[in-house]
């Protein structure tokens, strides 16, 4: 015992105080490195979206991009280069701002909530709901939304398919508990069923029609207007440009999220402790969970499934910012959103003029990069 | 903190693992919880937590069934020290700290909290590792990080699973002498299920060996750890002395034949 009192006098007053404001200061610094992040992502993606505007057949130059966009704002479009930058680059790199953010973001959560760094926003079955739900308008036409034809049925089967797997799962801890085995079994069967029934269904199909369903499956950002950005409401000659549904799914979704992001901190703790902290573990990690799924089915109904970005994004983050969410989920979505505007704008000039689907060109850049990192890595983790 | 545990009775589907458990705990007291592995003493602290809930009976606190209080509120009252605190993402010490500030912070956290924290890590000795990541320390020190968790809890009764298994015997007396500390400082109580009959004996204000998920002797040290009960209970002979006043146990063998 008398070892045990000598080691706290190591601590004495003077440098006692002096050790607790040394603490102190690194603490800071901790903090304004993690915001120093997220400044840096949201330069990275104004500079990257500055340069994908430029490229493409027509050529522009970057301070020409800056101006267009600019006086977009305020005028008419016109000119050849302003209808190029303004109705075809622009929302293509809107949406990919959009769905990177939203991707990595869902990652994020469900990484956490499931306590498992292999998890993504396709884990539990989105992707393969959404495909299924697709590939069942492209092929026969059937669809669950009455009267909706040609691409609202594809975008609405797509969304409303892709939530079914969080359906089932709700269901499912009604009887079991929501533990994070329980989930991510029940979202493996999920995803086995809806493939296989898009297999069945491809399998009895035209071989144009399976390919069309194909291509929507593999992601792409090629299928973005303003319609999915903007909502644009007239009021007689009052023009008043409103949030569409892709940014209206993702506000909905990202506040209440930030709102959870300390006690999906302690949940990271483990459930026992994370209850002992006073969080209502099940209930949230519920409630999470929908709205992940929703914000990750408002994206893939427009985009079909970009792998990799809810996976990688995520885990870079937490190399250099560490894993508090209250700074992990704008990093996330920030770096997410660069990420996926980087693979786009190579997809689109890797073998120009044919423009590459996204989905496969994430994975095939991410993988590398992620490589690398884990090598560079001295810890056990990653 | 009074706490009143009254016929608790708890068990995973047609398994009993809590029975007709009745204890009561004074105020500053440090109750030690013994048994064999299965005899349910994790489970205990468990539904004093309410992370489990009891099938029957009730355990009141400070006259107030635990039911009735919002998980949140009792986070306030009581802190809860796990067996196996793994951390699936790096954190760093101090962050993993400053999650027992939750219960009592908004979203953000504040200054106030931030002096909690280094307050609860100074009288921990462990200021040094604040920023070190959790999953790169020992066992021992991961021990001290998560009783400094449940330190700024502030709570008025603190659990402990096991905080001694897998520690060394300098961090078994450190982890020791700092439960003793603060509930004699803070005049809070502490629950600690241990497996090391001897460190129970040392630091436990009052024992309770439990069996088959049943009390079986409850009382002081000096009367709960005598030979006859630890055959009974553990199946094996010892032989026992006095030091400083308190049972002192060499377990000698197990029992051929034990009446278990």
């Amino acid at each position: 015992m008398a070892s045990i009192s000598g080691t706290e006098t190591v601590s004495g007053a003077g440098t006692g105080t002096e050790k607790i404001a040394e603490i102190k200061t690194q603490y800071k610094k901790f903090i304004g490195r993690k915001i120093l992040f997220i400044l840096f992502s949201l330069i990275l993606i104004f500079i990257i979206a500055g340069v994908s505007a430029t490229l493409g057949s027509y050529p522009i130059s970057v301070t020409e991009v800056y101006s267009i966009i600019w006086h977009g704002i305020f005028q008419n479009v016109e000119t050849t280069q302003e209808i190029v930058v303004w109705n075809l680059r622009l929302p293509r790199i809107i949406m990919g701002i959009l769905a990177g953010m939203g991707l990595a973001i869902a990652g994020t959560m469900m990484q956490g909530i499931l306590r498992n760094p292999l998890a993504s926003p396709f884990t539990l079955g989105i992707a393969s709901g959404a495909g299924f739900g697709a590939a069942l308008a492209i092929l026969s036409g059937a669809g669950i939304i009455a009267g909706a034809t040609g691409e609202y049925l594809i975008i609405g089967n797509a969304f409303l398919f892709s939530l079914i797997p969080t359906f089932v799962i709700l269901l499912f801890t009604r009887y079991k508990r929501a533990t994070p085995e329980t989930m991510i079994l029940a979202g493996i069967a999920m995803l086995y069923i809806f493939s296989a029934a898009t297999t069945l269904l491809m399998y009895f199909s035209e071989s144009e029609a399976v390919k069309e369903a194909y291509f929507w499956m593999v992601g792409s950002l090629g299928r973005a207007t303003w319609d999915e950005l903007i909502f644009s409401l007239n009021l007689g000659s009052l023009y008043i440009p409103l949030p569409g549904p892709v940014p209206i799914v993702l506000i909905g979704c990202i506040i209440p999220l930030m709102w959870k992001s300390w006690d999906l901190n302690v949940m990271a703790a483990g459930d026992e402790a994370a209850k002992s902290l006073g969080v209502n573990v099940e209930q949230t990690r519920i409630l999470i969970l929908i709205i992940a799924s929703l914000m990750t089915a408002g994206i893939v109904c427009f985009t079909g499934t970009i792998g990799f970005i809810g996976l990688v994004a995520p885990h870079m983050c937490r190399m250099v910012i560490g894993s508090d969410n209250r700074f992990l989920i704008p990093a996330s979505g920030l770096f997410g959103a660069a990420l996926l505007l980087t693979a786009d704008t190579i997809a689109r000039r890797i073998i120009a003029p044919e423009i590459l689907p996204v989905g496969a060109i994430t994975a095939f850049m991410g993988g590398p990069l992620f490589l690398y990192l884990i090598m560079r890595r001295r810890r056990e983790y990653w | 903190m009074k706490l009143k545990i009254k016929d608790v009775e708890f068990g995973y589907s047609n398994m009993p693992v809590l029975q007709n458990v009745n204890i009561e705990l004074a105020e500053s007291e440090i109750l030690g919880v013994v048994g064999p592995n299965g005899a349910g003493k994790s489970t205990l602290l468990r539904c004093i937590d309410r992370i489990l809930i009891p099938q029957k009976g009730c355990i009141m606190l400070d006259g107030r069934d635990i039911r009735e209080i919002s998980r949140m509120e009792l986070a306030r009252k009581i802190g809860y020290v796990p067996q196996d605190g793994s951390q699936i993402f790096p954190a760093t010490v101090f962050d993993t700290v400053l999650m027992g500030r939750r219960p009592h912070l908004g979203w953000r956290s504040s200054e106030r909290d931030t002096e909690k924290v280094l307050e609860t890590l100074k009288m921990l000795n462990i200021e040094d590792l604040a920023m070190r990541d959790i999953n790169e320390l020992s066992g021992g020190q991961q021990q001290k990080v998560f009783i400094a968790r449940a330190l700024t809890q502030e709570p008025e009764l603190l659990l402990l699973d096991e905080p001694t298994s897998n520690l060394d015997i300098r961090h078994q007396l450190e982890v020791m002498e700092i439960v003793k500390r603060v509930v004699r400082e803070r005049g809070i109580s502490a629950i600690m299920a241990i497996h090391d009959l001897n460190l129970a004996s040392r630091y436990a204000d009052r024992i309770i060996m439990m069996n088959g998920g049943r009390v079986y002797a409850e009382g002081k040290p000096s009367s709960v750890l005598n030979a006859e009960n630890i055959r009974h209970v553990y199946g094996v002979e010892a032989k026992l002395s006095n030091h400083d006043g308190r049972p002192y146990i060499v377990p000698l063998r197990a029992c051929v034949s034990a009446n278990r």
